[in-house]
């Protein structure tokens, strides 16, 4: 349960960022990102991805509990 | 020496691990790497900030280095007490030289060493009221200080000393800022964690304490310089560029800093990070807590700082990036000169870098503008992310090494023969020993600075007088010349 901090890039694009594991990368596709809904499953472009509970659209920068589901690797 | 090609570098690498156990063998291909350009990410091949292993020559620091020697120390109107035995502070007492304006003694601090001086009865006892009755003299005898911070060294984590409670007690005392830093040197892998225990202790400890005071008056044109450290008045020739194309800086973080100045940063519009390694996690958290975005930016060589200004600029109105132009446009004589001078007498020359933070991969755009190409680079206590930010800025099938041991680097020296090192105290005399010219890269070979336009003349000017330096002439023993040697060995076999 990492905690993961959030912010949007200059393109709009969510990058995602644990700090104790110099883990900086751009979200491919996020479940839920919608004006009333925010969440679910992120896929980053590592392969890796994350669940974060589904909550109304957060402020970003912002840094939440993220459930790891697949670390991406073989 | 044409450049290596990939195949050459492997083998390279494969030769230098050959002579290990097979377990440190595994262990250091994982920290050698070819540089490829087409990757996106650097963990694909290669792995950083792991402990060292025991039994090879390392050159890393410890956590007590990155936050007294690196973070806090320059922090000039704060006494920051060594806390622990005296050789921590004494040892690394300005070795760093992080100029600063100021009455040493009277107003600022930052050349002293003050300790705590851990004695047994300490160790046995504990030393909370030794620490206590310190920051009274302290305050009695430096009546001018502006605040005190506790650099923890190893015994005060291993007795368990509760300098948190004294810090909060005397500060109640004192009035002033009281900070106390858990950053014994046990802790993490190198100097590298030191640097993140320091900025948790200024989120903690600094950042908001003038939250909700907005008695200080703003400009939309206010940055911070976050991570220069003044080495040899860096952060002052990159001070000046900014304010010449119009913004205002309020803080410099924390070379020639102040306490005030790390207070009121928070009011900032935008957060210049040029170390990212040592504080890009405080810049992150002022981002995330008052919304100021960051960037990173690298004022060494005419072609990054151009680079840089514009980038800086485009994040401001006009005026800014009409300022960014004019201050190009100004100093655009000087430097041509400087690389119409030093440029023919250093082209082509090639170059290993292996030092800490940001300039194994910052200062490649310097030398290229010189000519120069960098065959070599390494971290000693990088991360997967400055690795990442490297892989771009080398050339295709260079050497890229972490935490390179003493023997690796000889090694690698050996083969690659370059014209230039640019390293650290500890590898200077061996390698001026073995006659290549080598600059010491982490307080510029006591010169300086090296950032911004001042600092380039002064860049190319120390790279051409080491390299072109007459003495590597000379550097072999006059009884070791060929005609000699063939005598000797003429007389052995008689």
């Amino acid at each position: 349960m990492p905690n993961v901090m959030l912010k949007k890039n200059a393109e709009g694009k969510l990058v995602f960022y644990v700090p104790k594991k110099d883990l900086e990368e751009v979200a491919v596709s996020v479940e839920f990102d919608s004006p009333q809904q925010w969440g679910g499953e992120v896929v980053l472009g590592d392969g890796s991805k994350y669940y974060f509970d589904p909550q109304t659209p957060p402020k970003f920068p912002i840094t939440l509990r993220a459930k790891r589901l697949d670390s991406g690797e073989e | 020496m044409t450049a290596m090609t990939r195949e050459e570098t492997e083998a390279l690498i494969q030769e230098v691990l050959e002579v290990y156990p097979e377990q440190a063998r595994k262990d250091r291909a994982k920290h050698l790497a070819v540089n490829d350009q087409s990757l996106e990410k650097s963990n694909k091949c290669i792995t950083s900030n792991r402990k060292s292993l025991p039994g090879v020559m390392t050159i890393r620091g410890c956590a007590y280095a990155g936050s007294k020697g690196v973070v806090w120390g320059p922090i000039k109107d704060m006494i920051h007490i060594s806390h622990g035995p005296v050789g921590c502070g004494q040892y690394s007492r300005a070795g760093r030289r992080n100029y600063y304006v100021g009455t040493t003694g009277v107003n600022t601090f930052g050349t002293m060493n003050f300790t705590s001086d851990f004695q047994e009865k300490d160790i046995v006892f504990g030393g909370d009221k030794k620490l206590a009755k310190i920051i009274t003299e302290i305050e009695q005898l430096f009546p001018l200080n502006k605040g005190i911070s506790v650099q923890s060294e190893c015994p005060i984590g291993l007795i368990g000393d509760d300098i948190e409670a004294v810090s909060k007690k005397a500060n109640k005392e004192i009035g002033k800022p009281v900070v106390p830093v858990r950053c014994e040197g046990f802790r993490g892998v190198s100097q590298s964690l030191g640097h993140h225990i320091a900025n948790d202790a200024i989120r903690d400890w600094v950042l908001e304490n003038r939250d909700g005071d907005e008695s200080f008056p703003t400009t939309p044109y206010d940055v911070a310089v976050i991570g220069d450290y003044n080495i040899g008045g860096d952060a002052w020739a990159s001070r000046t560029l900014l304010e010449e194309m119009g913004l205002r800086v309020v803080a410099q973080w924390s070379g020639d800093g102040t306490i005030a100045e790390m207070e009121k940063t928070p009011k900032v519009k935008l957060n210049l990070i040029h170390c990212y390694r040592s504080m890009n996690y405080i810049a992150r958290h002022m981002e995330e807590k008052y919304n100021i975005p960051w960037i990173e930016y690298n004022f060494f060589g005419p072609t990054k700082i151009a680079e840089s200004l514009r980038k800086i600029a485009a994040l401001f109105d006009e005026t800014i990036q009409a300022g960014a132009e004019r201050v190009i446009e100004r100093y655009k004589s000087e430097y041509d000169a400087v690389i119409a001078k030093y440029r023919p007498r250093l082209e082509g020359k090639r170059v290993m870098l292996y030092v800490g933070g940001l300039r194994p991969r910052h200062v490649i755009g310097a030398y290229e503008d010189l000519g120069m190409e960098v065959v070599g680079t390494g971290y000693e206590f990088g991360h997967n992310d400055d690795y990442d930010r490297t892989i771009k800025e080398m050339g295709n099938a260079t050497l890229i090494y972490d935490d390179v041991t003493g023997y690796e680097f000889e090694e690698f020296v050996k083969k690659v023969k370059p014209d230039l090192i640019g390293s650290g105290i500890k590898e200077k005399y061996i390698f001026q020993k073995m006659g290549v010219p080598f600059r010491q890269m982490h307080s510029w070979d006591y010169s300086g600075p090296y950032h911004g336009y001042d600092g380039f003349a002064i860049f190319a000017r120390d790279m051409d007088m080491t390299i072109n330096n007459p003495c590597w002439k000379q550097i072999k023993a006059p009884w070791k010349t060929a005609a000699n040697e063939q005598a000797a060995v003429a007389a052995s076999a008689a």
